[in-house]
């Protein structure tokens, strides 16, 4: 079972960011990046597999040079190769761009199953798994929190509002992850050497047989015109007394000044 | 390209989802905007009854697409039914649901139709025949105003619980145009095997008005119950911050915060919960925040609208039994 595993490299998300003052995206100075932790789910969910059912792991990105480091991060986790797909004219961009240089990074080799987390902690979108799934004319499966793989297919569960949805997905299949499909393990030190050796292969859009124009700022149908920070809530007010009359005040002010009640 | 905002209506055990209704009530604004028709998309099987009701919230056109394949959502037959029908009509804007639904099946149609796509839009706003959506990234720390470029279809889906569902008319009548459907059952290459309902009596988190949830300081899986209680005098759901699901006390589906649901409620009850950034990515835009805790310097105090330093053992019993009260008052 040969797997491809989509990686995004990201700022942790326990760091605090600061917006350009323009407006235009983020200060990334000092910022530390590393793997979206969904995406490390995809990653030990193919190491898994490979361990079951033998194989390989092959990693993909397309973003700028500093992505190369999430790329060494699942290498140090146990995946065999890795792809990226680096080219100035990614730069601007959109989802369905991103999807279109991953697609074409993939079809170049046969994967029985290609793996993403089901968003990334930076923009959110989760565009890239569904649409990488309509570039390569691939079924899909999104938000995946249990996968079993047999006969051609994987057996997935998705949560779903209210229930569980089980689904057979005949492979080759993109399915995105949840984060409670698996724990991943920890890179090992034999692990972070080897990812230190290991070569990435890099690509350009020209390499994939991809015109910039199609993929690139030129194509993208979205544009990000600022950030702002989000309103702040003020800390509103701290109720006073024993519990009976502070819960007698709190349901008074629910029903007549927040009117909620 | 028409000026016609499109809403792909939801359906759950028969009836559509209140998402489905909060965008009708949008779409009808943005239609005077835009200068077009409310169109709503209806997909199902033995929906025939849909059109009156999606024209009561406001609908002037109903497409209906009506075949036992489309019983169930599949990304496959969906993707199907509706690419050529937009391809054909090529609406201003459609929105759908961020519901598991529409977060699988809008970004799939997307990338069929070359189309622009906004997920997780708070606000959508059209202005000189341009669109612009505001959406939370970089786990809430941050607000984007993200821009549709060039031609051809928009597609935003947009999160619940953000707009007001209208107000039903039922005199209000639509024009009812169903979609022919040849659907090759082959082509349909996810098939679903079952689907498990939770045990759950209340409603979807992301749907609620009301939640009432649980973090560390509930000491044990046990102890849900008093939320329950206190969930069920406000009409409310229940869930949890992260760590109750990592002890494993709660499904990981309870979880509100980066890692898991982000929701809007008009009211969040949050009960022995700290406040880590990771649970307020989840829940800041609820439009009120009762925090109760025994540790002053919470930091979910910094955040919530009313404050209760206290023993949640005590103070939730005492909250549900007021609630009873003014529910029994006001409905007595």
């Amino acid at each position: 079972m040969d797997v491809a595993v989509c990686v995004k490299h990201v700022p942790d998300t326990e760091a605090a960011i600061r917006i350009r003052a323009d407006g235009h995206g983020i200060d990334e100075s000092g910022l530390p990046f590393v793997m979206n932790y969904y995406d490390e789910h995809g990653v030990e969910e193919a190491l898994r597999i490979k361990e079951r059912l033998g194989g390989t792991v092959t990693l993909l990105t397309a973003g700028p040079v500093r992505a190369a480091l999430a790329l060494r991060s699942g290498l140090a986790m146990g995946a065999d190769a890795a792809v990226h797909v680096e080219d100035p004219a990614l730069e601007g961009a959109d989802h369905l761009g991103v999807a279109k240089a991953l697609a074409a990074a993939i079809s170049a080799q046969h994967y029985d199953l290609i793996l993403c987390g089901k968003l990334a902690t930076d923009d959110n979108a989760a565009i890239v798994g569904p649409a990488l799934a309509e570039f390569l004319g691939l079924p899909q499966a999104t938000a995946v929190t249990k996968l079993e793989l047999g006969d051609g297919a994987a057996t997935v569960h998705r949560e779903v509002e209210g229930a569980i949805e089980v689904l057979r997905v005949a492979l080759p299949a993109v399915i995105t992850v949840e984060r409670s499909i698996n724990e991943p393990r920890y890179p090992s030190l034999p692990g972070i050497m080897k990812a230190k050796r290991t070569p990435l292969t890099t690509k350009t859009l020209g390499d994939l047989g991809l015109p910039p124009g199609e993929v690139g700022m030129a194509a993208a149908r979205v544009e990000v015109l600022d950030l702002s920070p989000p309103p702040q809530r003020r800390a509103g007010r701290i109720l006073q007394g024993e519990p009976p009359e502070m819960v007698k005040e709190l349901v008074r002010l629910l029903h007549e000044e927040a009117k909620v009640l | 390209m028409s000026s016609d905002i499109w809403v792909l209506a939801e359906y759950a055990g028969g009836r559509p989802r209140k998402i489905t209704y909060e965008l009708l009530g949008k779409a009808s604004t943005l239609a005077q905007e835009a200068g077009g028709q409310v169109v709503a998309l209806a997909l199902g099987s033995g929906i025939a009854d849909a059109a009156q009701d999606l024209a009561a919230h406001g609908a002037e056109v109903v497409r209906v697409a009506d075949d036992p394949l489309l019983a169930q959502y599949t990304t496959d037959a969906y993707a199907a039914v509706i690419e050529p029908v937009l391809s054909v009509e090529e609406p201003f804007l459609l929105m759908i649901g961020s519901t598991a639904m529409g977060r699988d099946l809008a970004p799939r149609l997307a990338a069929r139709l070359g189309a622009g796509i906004v997920t997780d839009c708070a606000a959508v706003e059209v202005a000189d025949g341009a669109v612009v959506a505001t959406r939370p990234v970089m786990t809430r720390k941050a607000i984007a105003r993200v821009a549709f470029r060039g031609d051809g279809i928009r597609i935003a889906v947009v999160l619940p619980n953000i707009f007001a569902p209208p107000r039903p008319d039922p005199s209000r009548a639509a024009e009812v145009l169903p979609i022919s459907v040849t659907l090759d059952p082959a082509a349909i290459r996810t098939q679903v095997l079952e689907v498990k309902a939770i045990a759950r009596e209340t409603l979807p988190l992301t749907e609620a008005d009301i939640i009432v949830s649980g973090g560390r300081g509930l000491r044990g899986p046990e102890h849900f119950a008093l939320l329950k209680e206190l969930a069920q005098a406000l009409g409310a759901a229940v869930g949890s911050s992260r760590p109750p699901v990592d002890s494993g006390w709660v499904p990981h589906d309870y979880e509100i915060g980066q890692t898991g649901k982000t929701v809007n409620p008009q009211l969040y009850i949050a009960c022995g919960i700290s406040g880590a950034p990771q649970h307020l990515a989840g829940m800041s835009g609820s439009r009120t925040i009762v925090a109760i805790n025994k540790d002053p310097q919470a930091p979910i105090f910094s955040i919530a609208s009313y404050g209760v330093v206290g023993d949640l053992f005590v103070v939730v019993p005492l909250l549900a039994e007021e609630v009873r009260r003014l529910r029994g008052a006001s409905h007595g």
